[in-house]
Formats: C-alpha cells, sequence, structure tokens
C-alpha cells in the first residue's frame, strides 16, 4: 500500500487517553533523602524498610543512567518528577469496593475493566494501581480460602512482613541498575503475590496500571513469590492519559518460583505513546526478573504497544537443575515510538531450558530493538536455549534491529539462534485489498498472523485484547 | 456486466494496453489469449486495481458503477474477484480466518451482518472437498507452504466461497496437471450462471475443452485484435500468434 495509506492507518488516536478529574495528594517535584522518609511514613513503614529505602537511594546517587541502549531521548531531569501521587478520597483507604470514589470506578469502567462486572465474572481478580496507591483488590475472598495472598505490597508489609523481608530484592537487588535502584529508593505500591505450598491459583490474578496525575513517576513494585509445587498466572495492564511531556515509569518486578513452581507472568503494555510528532509520551524503563529454583518454570509474556522509549528485559535466572525459562514477546512500534527491549536468559542449573520467541513490529518512524542474552554457566550441563527472533517492517521508514549475545561456558549446552527480517509486502496487501479488506484491516491481519505464536501464549480473553490493541497500535500505518 | 473502452494503462512509465476493447454480459464465459507480454495478465490487475497499475485513458464500467474509480476493496466487494497467478503467502493467517473476514467485508457492504462461524466452516469444508483440498489446509495460513497446484486450488475455493459476480481467471490452468486441471473446469463450471460472468486468461487451449467459452479473444500488442467462437481457440493452437500479430501490424 502506499505510504499515505500507512500513514493513515498509524495515525489513529489513542484511545485511552481521557485524564480523571479527581482531587490528588501530590508530594511537589524532587528526589532527596527527605522525600523517601515522607514516602515511608506516609505508609507507615518499619524502619527497616525506610533503611532498606535509603541505603537504595544512596547506592543510586553514585551510579549513572544507562546509555547502552538503542534509543534517543532528551536528559531527563529527575527532580522534574512528582515521587508521589495518591488520590485525596483514597487516603484513608478503601474498605471495600463500595469505598471507592464513583469517578474512579467510572473511569475503570471507560478503560474496560469494571471491577463490578468482574466480581461476577469470577476468574480474573483485579489490583488496581492508580498513579501510586492500590485502589481495590477484587475475589481476595476467594483467594484467602486457596490460602493465596494477593494485596498491594504497601500492604503486605504490614500484613506479612516476614515474607517481605526475606524476598524483597532476592531477585533484583537494590543496587541492580539505575532504574532499580531508584525504584527501591522511592517505590509507591505495587502487588504482592504469594501461592502457598502445592496450591494451584484458582484464578488468574491481575494487575491494572494507570499514570494519571501529570509530572509524576509511577515506579511501582511487583513481588510474587510461588512456593514448592504451586501454580500463578498473573497479568499486568498499563495506560496513561495522554500528556505533552513526557513521564517517567520505572517499575521492578520480582518473581520467585520455588522448587517445581510454575509462574506464568503476562503483560499488556499501551503506556501513551507520544504523539504523531514524537511529542509526550511514557518513558518505560522496567527491570523484570525472575529466579527458577529446581524443576521450577517461569514464562514472561509480552505484548507492548505503547511507551514512546520502552528499556525492557524481563529475564530468568534458571538457578536450579531442570528449571525452564521462558520468553514470548510482541513489541510493535508506531509513529516516533523506540523500543529496546528482550530477555536474559541466565542458565545455571543443569538441563535447564529455555525458549525465546520475540516478534517486533515497526512501522511509522519508529525503531524498534531486540537485545538478549542467552548465557550457559560452567555448571549448567546439558543445557538448552532456543531463540526466535523475527522482526516485521511496515513502510520505509521505520528500523529493526537484533542484539543477541550468546555467552557459553559450557561444552555440553547447545544455543539455537534463529532470526528473520520481512515487510508487509504491497502484494500481501493487495491479496488482502482484492478479497475485498481495507488495508487497514489487511495490514492488522498480516501483523497479527505474524504474533500468532505470542498471542497464543497469553491468556483467552487477553490474546484477543492483545491482537484488537495491535490493530488499535496501527491505525495510520497502511498506505 | 462489464464494459472496457478505449482502455490505456501503464505500468512503471510503460505503456501496456492502449486502446482495448471488451464487453461482457451476465452469463458469459470470455478467454483472453495472445503472445507472452501482451497484457492479458495487465488487464486482470487493471481492472481488480493493483497499486502502480496506472489508467491513462478510457473507460470501464460494471455493474453500472465507474470501476475506475473505486478503490481496490471496493471492486471486491462489488463483486469483482481475481483469481491470481501467482497467490502470495500470509503466514500465521488462517485460510478460513481470511476467506471469512473477506465474505464478512462484502455483506458488510450489503448491509448484512457477519456470517455464522459455524455455518461457514461448514460451507468451507465442503466447498474444500469440492475444489480437492484437505480440509486441513482451512487451519493453515495463508498459502504458507502450499505446492503450485494447492494454492490455485486454494484461489477457487476462495472463489466459490466469495460468489462474485465477475471472476477473471489469471492463467489458473498454468502449472497444473491434468486432474488438476479437471478439479479446476469443474468448479468454474458449477459456478456458472446466468448472473455471472467469467474472464479467463490463458495460453492453452486445453483449458477451452473444460470450460467451454461463448467467446475467444486475442490479445496482442496491448489491443484485441481478434474476437471469435471457441474455433479461433483451435485456429490459434494450430497456427500459432504470428500471423495475427503480422495482420496488426
Amino acid at each position: 500500500m502506499s505510504q499515505e495509506h500507512i500513514d493513515q492507518a498509524i495515525s489513529r488516536e489513542y484511545a485511552a487517553g481521557f485524564v480523571s478529574a479527581i482531587e490528588s495528594d501530590t508530594l511537589p517535584p524532587g528526589l532527596d533523602e527527605d522525600v523517601i522518609r515522607f514516602i515511608s511514613a506516609r505508609k507507615n513503614e518499619p524502619d527497616w524498610l525506610l533503611e532498606w529505602r535509603l541505603e537504595a537511594y544512596r547506592g543510586w546517587q553514585q551510579m549513572t543512567e544507562p546509555k547502552w541502549a538503542h534509543v534517543h531521548y532528551p536528559p531527563i531531569d529527575l527532580n522534574e518528577v512528582s515521587y508521589y501521587s495518591s488520590p485525596k478520597s483514597m487516603q484513608d483507604g478503601p474498605k471495600s469496593l463500595d469505598e471507592v470514589d464513583p469517578e474512579l470506578l467510572a473511569m475503570y469502567e471507560k478503560l474496560g475493566i469494571p471491577l463490578h462486572e468482574q466480581e461476577m465474572l469470577a476468574g480474573v481478580a483485579v489490583d488496581a494501581v492508580f498513579d501510586s496507591v492500590s485502589v481495590a483488590t477484587t475475589f481476595r475472598g476467594k483467594l484467602a480460602e486457596a490460602g493465596v495472598i494477593f494485596c498491594p505490597i504497601s500492604e503486605a508489609v504490614h500484613s506479612h512482613p516476614e515474607l517481605v523481608r526475606k524476598y524483597i530484592g532476592s531477585v533484583v537487588p537494590r543496587r541492580d541498575n539505575y532504574y532499580a535502584a531508584l525504584n527501591s529508593a522511592v517505590f509507591s505500591d505495587g502487588s504482592f503475590v504469594y501461592i502457598p505450598k502445592g496450591v494451584r491459583c484458582p484464578m488468574e490474578l491481575s494487575t491494572y496500571f494507570r499514570i494519571n496525575e501529570a509530572k509524576t513517576g509511577q515506579f511501582e513494585r511487583t513481588l510474587i513469590i510461588a512456593e514448592e509445587g504451586s501454580h500463578v498466572s498473573y497479568l499486568e495492564g498499563c495506560t496513561a492519559p495522554m500528556r505533552d511531556e513526557n513521564q517517567l515509569h520505572a517499575a521492578v518486578v520480582e518473581l520467585v518460583a520455588l522448587d517445581g513452581a510454575q509462574i506464568k507472568y503476562s503483560t499488556v503494555q499501551n503506556w501513551y505513546p507520544g504523539d504523531a510528532q514524537g511529542k509526550g509520551g511514557i518513558y518505560n524503563f522496567v527491570t523484570k526478573r525472575g529466579v527458577a529454583h529446581r524443576d521450577a518454570k517461569i514464562s514472561w509474556t509480552q505484548v507492548e504497544t505503547g511507551s514512546a522509549v520502552t528499556w525492557k528485559y524481563p529475564s530468568c535466572i534458571l538457578r536450579g537443575d531442570n528449571s525452564v525459562g521462558e520468553f514470548y514477546s510482541v513489541a510493535l512500534t508506531n509513529n516516533f515510538q523506540q523500543a529496546d527491549t528482550g530477555t536474559k536468559m541466565i542458565h545455571l542449573g543443569k538441563n535447564t531450558r529455555s525458549t525465546i520467541i520475540s516478534k517486533g513490529i515497526s512501522a511509522g518512524q519508529s525503531s524498534n530493538a531486540y537485545r538478549g542474552l542467552v548465557r550457559m554457566s560452567p555448571k549448567a550441563t546439558g543445557a538448552r536455549n532456543y531463540t526466535q527472533c523475527d522482526s516485521l517492517l511496515i513502510g520505509d521508514r521505520c528500523a529493526a534491529h537484533t542484539f543477541p549475545y550468546i555467552e557459553s561456558r559450557n561444552p555440553s549446552a547447545v544455543v539455537e539462534h534463529e532470526a528473520t527480517t520481512s515487510k508487509v509486502s504491497d502484494d500481501q496487501l493487495y491479496l488482502c485489498q482484492q478479497r475485498g479488506l481495507d488495508a487497514e484491516k489487511a495490514v492488522s491481519m498480516i501483523v497479527n498472523g505474524f504474533c500468532k505464536e505470542v498471542f497464543k501464549e497469553l491468556p483467552m480473553e487477553f490474546a484477543v485484547e492483545a491482537g484488537k490493541l495491535l490493530e488499535v497500535s496501527l491505525e495510520g500505518s497502511v498506505g | 456486466m462489464l464494459e472496457i473502452e478505449n482502455l490505456h494503462a501503464s505500468v512503471d512509465g510503460t505503456d501496456i494496453l492502449k486502446g482495448l476493447n471488451l464487453s461482457v454480459k451476465a452469463g458469459e464465459v470470455h478467454a483472453i489469449m495472445g503472445p507472452n507480454g501482451s497484457g492479458k495478465s495487465t488487464l486482470g490487475h487493471v481492472l481488480a486495481g493493483r497499486p502502480g497499475y496506472t489508467v491513462t485513458a478510457g473507460s470501464v464500467n460494471f455493474l453500472g458503477q465507474d470501476l475506475l474509480a473505486l478503490e481496490t476493496e471496493e471492486r471486491a466487494r462489488l463483486g469483482l474477484f481475481l483469481a491470481f497467478q501467482y497467490p502470495v503467502e500470509i503466514p500465521g493467517v488462517s485460510n478460513m480466518e481470511f476467506m471469512k473476514a473477506a465474505v464478512d467485508a462484502q455483506r458488510e457492504q450489503r448491509g448484512e451482518k457477519p456470517v455464522d462461524a459455524v455455518t461457514f466452516m461448514k460451507s468451507a469444508r465442503e466447498t474444500c472437498k469440492a475444489v480437492d483440498l484437505d480440509p486441513g489446509f482451512l487451519k493453515r495460513g495463508v498459502n504458507e507452504g502450499f505446492s503450485g497446484g494447492e494454492k490455485k486450488r486454494n484461489e477457487l475455493l476462495q472463489m466459490m466461497m466469495l460468489q462474485p459476480r465477475l471472476g477473471i481467471l489469471d492463467e489458473t490452468d498454468s502449472g497444473l496437471d491434468i486432474d488438476a486441471l479437471q478439479v479446476v473446469a469443474r468448479g468454474v463450471n458449477s459456478m456458472r450462471s446466468p448472473e455471472r460472468a467469467f474472464v479467463m486468461v490463458t495460453h492453452y487451449q486445453r483449458l477451452l475443452d473444460f470450460i467451454e467459452p461463448d467467446f475467444v479473444h486475442v490479445l496482442a500488442g496491448g489491443r484485441i485484435v481478434r474476437s471469435g467462437d471457441k474455433s479461433l481457440a483451435l485456429e490459434l493452437e494450430a497456427r500459432g500468434y504470428a500471423w495475427l500479430e503480422d495482420e496488426v501490424a
């Protein structure tokens, strides 16, 4: 199709870009130890956690921003960011859905996650994080029966301090990297999940993140602990309103899969990507990592369509023998979006296995890079990795890059890497159009076909949503 | 149904069609023959609205509408179907999904609701049998890993599911063995009706043994230089095209 069509199809407006008029209680911009003390006091945190935060902050002060990613953006002034924003009406904390600000609930409905309905639909328990505070967690009763803990991490600090203290920072250390250290210092809220030994979590768990307040950063922190032989599937969704200035999102996610446990973590990320000229949008600098013990399995699935700049590498440390790591990714960039995303598979145990399927789609004038590390340690006898890395280009002004890193220190380890780059061809579009499909529908169908291997890993209802999201994100990309 | 007058068209700046006239009425089957490079395939693509094929003069009326003013997909929804000579692959998009989207696009145009998935699947399975394709092909990506003959039968399958008013077959017979050729012919013949017309571009008289045309046209140098009935095809088989080209010159 022609460039003009492509431009039209890519230029559809951001559907989640409304601002909610909710009074909020926002900390003035800027970061120092007092800000950290304020956040910690606001959450009534125990001393050990305040110290933990301050230690992270001191470490962070000595670190510099990573520059190796294939992305370009003006320097971020972290003193312009507000590190805490809480909707005012939430100050005392809602006891139940009935106490939740009706405007908030209306906003969630606008986003298509009506909490009330979801309560009835039974199947997905949602922990909704609005700016920095968890708003409501549904289905708690049913989960409690199974012994599953699913609550805001700020609450877990009080109700299950021994678990939080034992595991926080155990997968992503406080000084792991610049943004992880920043998050450790200022994290405001996030989700906490604990699945007891041998328990199969009775439903999908889900968190919904939204940045609403202007000039706020969102620093949520998620910790999932799956005890021996337990199973859990967790999904997070993200949106933000349209704003001219860039907003920072620096999250940390830690997964602990103990012996024989399985954690499936799915992300549908639709942060505001900026406008068609590249103005505004979210900077999404996220550290996600899981440790898999013996016979455990960690599976990351991500559909990334939003954010102005993405810097994100959900990784697996395959510590225990026979542990399995998986990474299934669809990353779509349009207009002036930039993504540098991929994974790290660190094979430490014997007979560990990992699979990486990455699908990058670039449209408009965007840049999309896959960066992946597969490391076979000297003890990883019999370890195997398979990587498939496919890029699809739409139009002739976008870019796709692949940066695979393979380090093998064990002669018995097997690493396979396959990569392809293709274009949505004029002939494919012509065939679709000759059959009566308009160009936009055709591109979305071709792109969905390209992503099929990843979508089939998503929980059913989200696979449909992901398909629609791609369609919306590609609007204006067809010519 | 289809009235082509003085059609001139170029591809990449080269004039290919140079004043082509053709009139096709509902219920008729027309065969277009001619030497390589005479513009036979170009005609099909110009009618279908392939990007890069530029009409420089002339008019085409299809079912009372100015065909050339319509977008590619609008022409298709109106009932114009082109069976491709070299169908491309669309990996990961299942044949079933693709055909249903196409059928639904046509239905939407007519103000109808999308076809019920179960009904559609049943009818697609039956049509597979008619074109001698295993129903397993419905689940495979569009043309993905299909052999040449399977691709051609897949084109026929799509045409039978879409039930167009005008079917243009661009060398659908080329590369087919005699059994596959008969399958294609049986499919086309089963679709012949007073409401529907076919334009078949072909190199070989043998297709016309199985699908009997009402008219045979010879396209040379971008124009139709001779029209006749089935016997013209036999004459061409015997004499080749050179004598006609000489006459035109």
